[in-house]
């Protein structure tokens, strides 16, 4: 039992460290696209998700509307009420407690809870890996954020370029079959296709709205 | 309008984590949820990663942003940590710029 929850601890420490060195780069990436250094570190108390930050400050940068960036962020936290809704009999957590432990239901939280086979346990290893990585993530983003906003042009370090470099390495793990290969370039090719006719931002929710009809086609046949 | 874009963003992402732990869990157990909610990140990051390489406001550009994608997709199939992807392409970008 002490030794499980030692592991735990250094897994969770782990993963917090992982992510506190993926936070120096949205801190980076969000400094470079416009947003203060304030509002960088806004995104990462408040929102704490990475794949809808980095959307998020994605679409600014790249000239989008800071309301389709919104949209592309909220739509990238659908998942985490999946997330919830498997933690949620396992945490057990309500009143005030829920309204805590809601903020820290994210990919690396939920794979550490469920992967235990004692509630018990998994409920430490929520906690835990919630507190390692909200810690760290903040630290990094503020971090990454001042760093930048401290060079002149951060063009020069090639920031500009390094969102699709963020998004391909949230994507890869998600790509380990040939459905969600082909779901890709066919999300891909489309985006690219409306891109010169709708406003920057808005092929987002269009490939949205086709992924959901696709979903909803293909789960009723 | 940013700060405006930004908080609410940050609330949408907020409700729906805690929808998840609140909700009755048959409302989000239908079968067309489960199966359609894992493919919006995958369309959605795909569509990112195409859209910021390979355009310039509303036109469609091959630039050294494709070179910076093709050096990060190489960092991940060789396992690197994100943070090394990312530094990967941006000094792609930087070293082709000074060029």
């Amino acid at each position: 039992m002490i030794h499980a929850r030692r592991a735990i601890v250094r897994d969770a420490l782990g993963i917090g460290i992982a992510s506190g060195a993926y936070a120096l780069s949205f801190g980076a990436i969000s400094t470079a696209a416009g947003l203060s250094v304030l509002q960088t570190c806004a995104l990462s108390l408040l929102m704490f998700t990475g794949a809808s930050q980095f959307a998020m400050v994605g679409v600014i940068g790249a000239g989008g509307s800071v309301w389709a960036g919104a949209a592309t962020a909220a739509l990238l936290g659908t998942r985490n009420a999946l997330y919830g809704v498997r933690l949620s009999s396992l945490l057990g957590v309500r009143g005030l407690r829920r309204v805590g432990a809601a903020q820290f239901v994210i990919d690396e939280t939920t794979a550490m809870a469920i992967a235990r086979d004692d509630v018990m346990d998994s409920r430490f290893a929520f906690w835990s890996t919630g507190f390692a990585l909200f810690a760290l993530w903040n630290l990094g983003t503020l971090i990454g954020a001042l760093a930048t906003h401290a060079l002149s042009n951060p063009r020069v370090l090639g920031l500009d370029a390094a969102p699709p470099a963020a998004f391909l390495a949230l994507l890869a793990p998600r790509l380990r079959a040939r459905e969600p290969f082909a779901i890709a370039i066919a999300a891909a090719v489309a985006a690219l296709i409306c891109l010169p006719f709708v406003p920057a931002g808005i092929p987002l929710l269009i490939v949205a709205i086709l992924i959901g009809l696709y979903g909803v086609l293909r789960s009723g046949a | 309008m940013l700060w405006a874009g930004l908080l609410t963003a940050s609330a949408a992402c907020y409700l729906l984590k805690l929808a998840g732990l609140s909700l009755p869990a048959r409302l989000l157990q239908d079968a067309r949820v489960q199966r359609t909610i894992p493919l919006v990140p995958i369309a959605l990051l795909a569509a990112l990663v195409a859209t910021q390489t390979f355009s310039a406001g509303h036109h469609l550009v091959l630039d050294v942003r494709a070179a910076a994608l093709g050096v990060a997709a190489i960092a991940v199939l060789l396992r690197a940590p994100f943070l090394v992807v990312v530094a990967s392409g941006a000094a792609t970008a930087a070293l082709l710029r000074l060029l």
